[in-house]
């Protein structure tokens, strides 16, 4: 028990560390923070114009769609703040060999590698997301909300959090395998822009259903952000219970691949200068 | 004069193998960089199937995807990636003395490199592209454009690599004054991003605009990065018109390429040398 709860007490450490960094270079940190906003600005208004020309993009209109974003927001702010820099870190530590270290600490290698650098700046979205959802919320039809999707919603936010993670983390695992991997940031923004739109878009032909079955049901990037935006937008509509209740599989599933990942690629970490 | 030639055909030629080093991580990431079309693809099917229109302010659904592709090939000639920055580090290291000593002009220097880079992308990219554009000519409603369109087309996608160059090139230069650049590199971006018509054909937008800021928009040069070689290769823009934007692009071009050599001269002035 004792083992256990040192882990939180780290992930605070950690994350007050990873502030005082940050605040060592407040200006460049207020800098990161508003140029953070001004592109989902340029995403929010990219949509504006979009909504101008049309009522609703199957069958999500305005306001639901604005859920919709700010959902994305959330999520994307909490992986990018918590575990994009560890990712990114993580093909470098290979690289120089500085895994070793990491490989060293009597605490559990994938908790240290996924959390030791915490993005501070990257959470300033999270709360522009939480002034547009209320924004939203505001303007739709509550007719059929129930009390209770006030709580699935974050916990959907966490599924998806946790299913990008799986991704995130196995996609840099795999810079132990092929020695370098430069390319990561490109390939996530690739697989994870799937995800940026409602599911109901990849259809109509057999590409799209392939490529939401793919998105689906293989890599689960679709589900990230369109369960738990339907959740608030659009919540309780019995023929998405199935996908509901799909995503927490999809989470616990990916979380242990992800683990699997790896734990296999450490088996070929042949360290490196040193 | 000779040897001015070849000391610029060395440098190209050093250029382009520096960059072939990395030529598979690059044919990959140029098919990668097509992925995000596939999504605008069903993004805008299903905006013009919901707005019941066949369509928005003169552009069809085949249009805008048309124009999604077009501007990909704008950007692979105006888009100089870590350019600006690269200049700031340069400045920041000390690399940048070089310049001052060698007989090398730097903004000479930069302009080689880059066509180097672009020609190796393209011997790369072509396949790519081209397996890409073959997949959706069916977009290409109206097949290829007449011979002086695509005159017209292809010296403002020349003219659109020198504009990028010398815009990038600029911002690159602020180092000399700020260090650091590059959170002004990022505002850049973001309006890169926006108006240069990488999201969207600029019709859409400037129709909402009250009338001063519509001649701003009708003028500015970003325009020029993606919008306008793509609507130039549709027909969207002809005759008068067309005339009209290859010369505010040319002259762009030339405010820019100004903007640099001031801005370097007056750098070097500047410049203590500190760094390495």
């Amino acid at each position: 028990m004792h083992n256990f709860l040192r882990y939180p007490r780290l992930f605070y450490t950690f994350a007050r560390n990873s502030l005082i960094r940050d605040m060592t270079f407040r200006a460049n940190f207020l800098i990161e923070i508003l140029s953070n906003i001004g592109w989902m600005a340029m995403n929010l208004g990219f949509y504006i114009l979009v909504f101008s020309y049309t009522k609703s993009i199957e069958g999500w209109d305005q306001y639901e769609f604005f859920v919709f974003i700010a959902t994305t927001m959330f999520i994307n702010s909490l992986v990018q703040g918590l575990f994009m820099p560890n990712a990114q870190e993580l093909s470098e530590l290979v690289r120089t060999g500085g895994l070793d270290y990491a490989l060293l600490k009597p605490i559990d290698t994938q908790f240290m590698l996924s959390l030791r650098r915490i993005n501070w700046s990257s959470l300033g979205n999270f709360f522009v997301a939480g002034i547009l959802l209320a924004y939203a919320l505001q303007h739709l039809d509550q007719t059929g909300f129930h009390p209770v999707q006030y709580f699935l919603y974050p916990f959907y936010i966490l599924c998806g959090v946790l299913i990008l993670y799986s991704v995130m983390f196995s996609l840099a695992a795999t810079s132990i395998w092929l020695g370098r991997n430069q390319s990561l940031y490109d390939f996530w923004f690739y697989i994870t822009n799937f995800s940026r739109y409602p599911m109901e878009i990849y259809g109509g032909n057999a590409l799209g259903s392939s490529l939401r079955t793919i998105f689906t049901f293989v890599i689960p990037v679709l589900i990230v952000i369109n369960v738990p935006a339907r959740m608030m937008a659009m919540p309780m509509k019995p023929e998405y219970n199935y996908l509901a209740t799909f995503a927490i599989v999809a989470t616990v599933v990916s979380l242990v691949a992800s683990r699997w990942i790896f734990k296999r690629a450490l088996e070929s970490y042949r360290s490196a200068s040193s | 004069m000779y040897a001015r030639a070849q000391t610029w055909w060395t440098i190209l030629r050093i250029c382009i193998e520096e960059r072939l080093v990395y030529r598979g991580d690059f044919a990959l990431g140029t098919l990668m960089r097509f992925l995000p079309i596939i999504t605008q693809i069903f993004l805008w099917t299903s905006v013009y199937a919901a707005a019941g229109q066949g369509d928005i302010r003169g552009y069809t659904r085949d249009d805008v995807i048309a124009y999604y592709l077009l501007t990909m090939v704008g950007r692979a000639f105006s888009s100089m990636p870590g350019l600006a920055s690269g200049i700031a580090r340069q400045i920041r290291d000390g690399e940048i003395k070089k310049f001052l000593i060698q007989p090398i002009d730097l903004l000479g220097f930069l302009l080689l490199a880059r066509i180097a880079h672009k020609l190796v992308y393209y011997g790369v990219a072509i396949g790519p592209f081209a397996l890409v554009f073959f997949l959706c000519g069916n977009y290409f409603t109206n097949g290829w454009p007449e011979a002086s369109v695509l005159a017209a087309f292809v010296a403002s996608l020349v003219m659109a690599f020198l504009l990028g160059l010398f815009l990038e090139a600029a911002i690159g230069m602020i180092g000399f004054w700020f260090l650091e650049v590059s959170s002004l590199l990022f505002v850049y971006m973001l309006f890169n991003f926006f108006f240069s018509g990488h999201m969207f054909p600029l019709e859409f937008l400037t129709g909402y605009l009250p009338d001063w800021l519509q001649t701003v928009a009708h003028y500015q040069p970003l325009q020029f990065l993606a919008y306008f070689p793509a609507a130039v290769f549709l027909g969207k823009i002809e005759g008068p018109e067309l005339v009209e934007g290859l010369c505010v692009q040319a002259a762009w071009v030339m405010v820019f390429f100004v903007v640099c050599r001031v801005a370097m001269r007056r750098g070097f002035q500047r410049y203590s040398g500190y760094g390495g």
